[in-house]
């Protein structure tokens, strides 16, 4: 905890917040506004868990983006989960998060409630532990996230191969979050000059990963840390960069963040799963946004084994998170927000998952 | 407005967040707290009989795994009821005792067990005066589950309450917070990054005792349990004209605590705690409490950690590095993030 707490050091945020000024001032003096993304929901987070926002100038903005792969799983996808669990009879094994997303009437909290059988893991071996422990039981896991939990999940498929396990697959909705930085740079709505990259995810992918495109899109980016004091540096490093009218990739985050990332992961990835299209709760279709399981590991994969489609769906269409993970509003400016849309009763996704920026901005900047 | 209406008792009903405070609300207020001593819930009935002011509470133990860091379902059955004597101002004097017993369970894991409710009894000077014991086939119970209820004596001066809060008074934690829940959460997840995270499972009664030297300035008491200090707070200033502003650099917590709940993305200030005490009282009586309880060793880690202010309805942090933002009350399950 102590290397933690170096992050979060209270005179060393307060000498950063004075230089973040001083550069705004400067930024003010050319009439810009810095509007930062941050990509990542654990950004999200912790910005609204320290204040980070209240402490910064007026003119720089953070924008929240689509960086929460609960926010950005599709309806289709829960209806699909629920049907497994109570038409099928299938145990159902998830991270925590999942159960309160709402589907296209029901959440899979719901879903427990009336019977169903739905595990909360911590960790995806759990549900290995689970299908072991119950042979005559099928297991199905919740494939949910960005790269940085892909690897564990697949592990899975290694695991329940060297147990001769026959009863456990996934049902997968993994995304990637380079198509998705395309995608938001190529959107015209989407007005940000400047982007905070994650810190986890591009300690899989490396820091190369975005070389082409902060050059294509001509956007300064760093990429940070999720402890305070690396947020701060972090806007501080793209406020430089506005300053002086310069554009890099820096990575600030070089503590655990590599060029090329890390390659057993990467290979992990490479093995069991191939890049596809993938809908995006609120944003729509990503080309080759999101990975599926190659189909020499079709009895792992959930959809196949049972038949069920994750494709459609039919989300309430005044929820507003589509315009929020993009940044077009703010989660405030949404008519549902804290009305109808509150974490104990959602109706988006942003407001479900604690890094959804719903969520957050309910829990800690109302 | 459309009306969302859950059907069904979800797990987060018994989180102690905001679904709990609704079944709560609309179920059990609605039938049996418009009159009488249970009128705005507090942790114990005060009732007077003839002269005599006494105060009555009773609490029901699920929890799993039975032993745990720290402690077992035993002493945290003693502990839980005391204390919600205690902090509604009372010396505790009688508990009674019923178990409810799955079949299979070890004699061993039960005497074990009633061993502690002795050891944790005498160490407080309660005695069990009445109890119950019943057993259920397999599956029908998880192992072992307890409740008990306790009478106390109502310490002389010591009135606390809501409305006795003023702005300028002082909020104080007798200990680390949090420690309980992560404890448990560490031990049923089988995490092993630490071993040294123990529950703070206790009583508070001698810290109640301490502070009722200055019981004309002492203006609210309660143990943070399930839903942690968020929960506490946020009903203390709910519907009130003031509201509070703790300094997060002041909040005591235990590195191995912190260190369970950063791993799993839990707020500590949500998570349960079964041996420590929030108190609210004046500003000129808060350091001779502190000191006061600081001189006990469960009050050791005592610290001083916000004040009352005007911010109307509002519990606020200010954070570490200097921002500000609300304190929520938890809403239902704490459920760990998944990235």
């Amino acid at each position: 905890m102590k290397y933690i707490d170096g992050f979060r050091n209270h005179l060393a945020a307060k000498a950063i917040t004075k230089d973040i000024h001083e550069l705004a001032s400067k930024l003010s003096e050319k009439n810009i506004e810095a509007r930062i993304m941050e990509v990542c929901g654990s950004h999200t987070m912790s910005i609204a868990r320290y204040g980070i926002r209240q402490i910064l100038p007026k003119n720089v903005r953070l924008i929240s983006g689509p960086g929460c792969p609960v926010c950005v799983t599709d309806a289709a996808y829960i209806d699909a989960a629920i049907i497994l669990a109570e038409e099928r009879a299938v145990h159902i094994a998830t991270f925590g998060d999942m159960l309160k997303v709402p589907g296209s009437s029901r959440t899979l909290a719901d879903a427990r409630g009336a019977g169903g059988n739905i595990h909360v893991c911590y960790s995806p071996l759990d549900a290995v532990k689970l299908a072991k422990e119950n042979p005559l039981e099928q297991f199905v896991f919740l494939g949910i996230g960005f790269e940085t939990t892909v690897p564990p999940v697949i592990s899975i498929i290694k695991k329940a191969k060297a147990e001769k396990l026959t009863n456990i697959s996934i049902l997968t909705a993994f995304k990637l979050v380079p198509p998705a930085l395309e995608a938001l740079a190529q959107d015209k709505d989407v007005a940000v000059n400047a982007f905070l990259l994650p810190a986890h995810v591009s300690a899989i992918i490396g820091a190369e990963a975005y070389t082409d495109f902060v050059k294509r899109h001509n956007i300064s980016s760093v990429i940070a840390g999720f402890e305070p004091l690396d947020i701060l540096l972090g806007i501080k490093g793209l406020l430089q960069q506005l300053v002086q009218g310069k554009v890099e990739l820096v990575n600030q985050y070089t503590r655990v963040v590599k060029n090329q990332g890390n390659r057993v992961a990467l290979n992990l990835m490479d093995t069991y799963l191939k890049p596809s299209d993938a809908s995006w709760r609120g944003i729509g279709t990503i080309p080759q946004s999101g990975l599926i399981l190659r189909d020499e590991y079709a009895d792992y994969d959930a959809s196949k084994k049972y038949n069920v489609s994750t494709q459609g769906g039919t989300p309430d269409k005044r929820c507003r998170c589509g315009d929020v993970l993009r940044g077009i509003i703010f989660p405030d400016e949404c008519p549902l927000f804290n009305k109808e849309c509150t974490p104990l009763f959602p109706i988006g996704p942003c407001m479900v998952s604690s890094e959804g920026s719903c969520a957050a901005y309910y829990k800690y900047s109302r | 407005m459309k009306m969302k209406k859950t059907e069904r008792i979800l797990l987060g009903h018994g989180g102690g967040g905001k679904l709990s405070r609704n079944l709560i609300d609309n179920e059990i207020v609605t039938r049996f707290a418009t009159d009488g001593p249970l009128v705005g819930l507090p942790d114990g009935a005060s009732l007077q009989i003839g002269s005599e002011n006494l105060v009555f509470s009773t609490d029901s133990f699920v929890v799993s795994p039975l032993e745990f860091p720290g402690g077992d379902i035993g002493r945290l059955a003693v502990h839980g009821t005391v204390n919600d004597v205690s902090v509604s101002g009372a010396k505790p004097l009688w508990l009674s005792l019923a178990l409810i017993i799955e079949e299979g369970l070890e004699i061993s894991v039960l005497r074990r067990i009633l061993d502690s409710i002795k050891e944790a009894s005498d160490e407080i000077g309660v005695k069990i005066v009445t109890g119950d014991t019943k057993v259920v086939a397999r599956g029908q119970c998880d192992r072992l589950f307890i409740n008990t209820a306790g009478i106390g004596k109502k310490i002389p001066n010591l009135n606390t309450g809501v409305n006795r809060i003023k702005h300028g008074d002082v909020v104080l934690t007798s200990g680390t917070l949090g420690d309980h829940g992560m404890a448990i959460m560490a031990a049923r997840e089988k995490l092993t990054l630490n071993n040294k995270l123990l529950s703070d499972t206790g009583s508070v009664h001698r810290l109640v005792a301490a502070a009722a030297k200055w019981a004309e300035g002492v203006k609210f008491m309660r143990d943070p349990t399930r839903g942690g200090i968020a929960s506490v707070l946020g009903e203390i200033v709910e519907n009130e004209s003031f509201g509070i502003v703790l300094k997060e650099e002041k909040i005591p917590y235990n590195p191995d605590a912190r260190a369970v709940a950063e791993v799993l993305g839990i707020d500590l200030m949500h998570v349960a705690c079964e041996g420590r005490m929030l108190l609210v009282c004046s500003s000129d009586i808060a350091e001779n409490v502190l000191s006061a309880w600081k001189a006990l060793p469960e009050g050791a880690g005592a610290e001083i950690i916000g004040k009352v202010t005007n911010d109307k309805g509002r519990v606020i942090l200010e954070t570490l590095i200097g921002g500000r933002r609300m304190v929520d009350i938890p809403q239902g399950e704490l459920l760990p993030r998944i990235c």
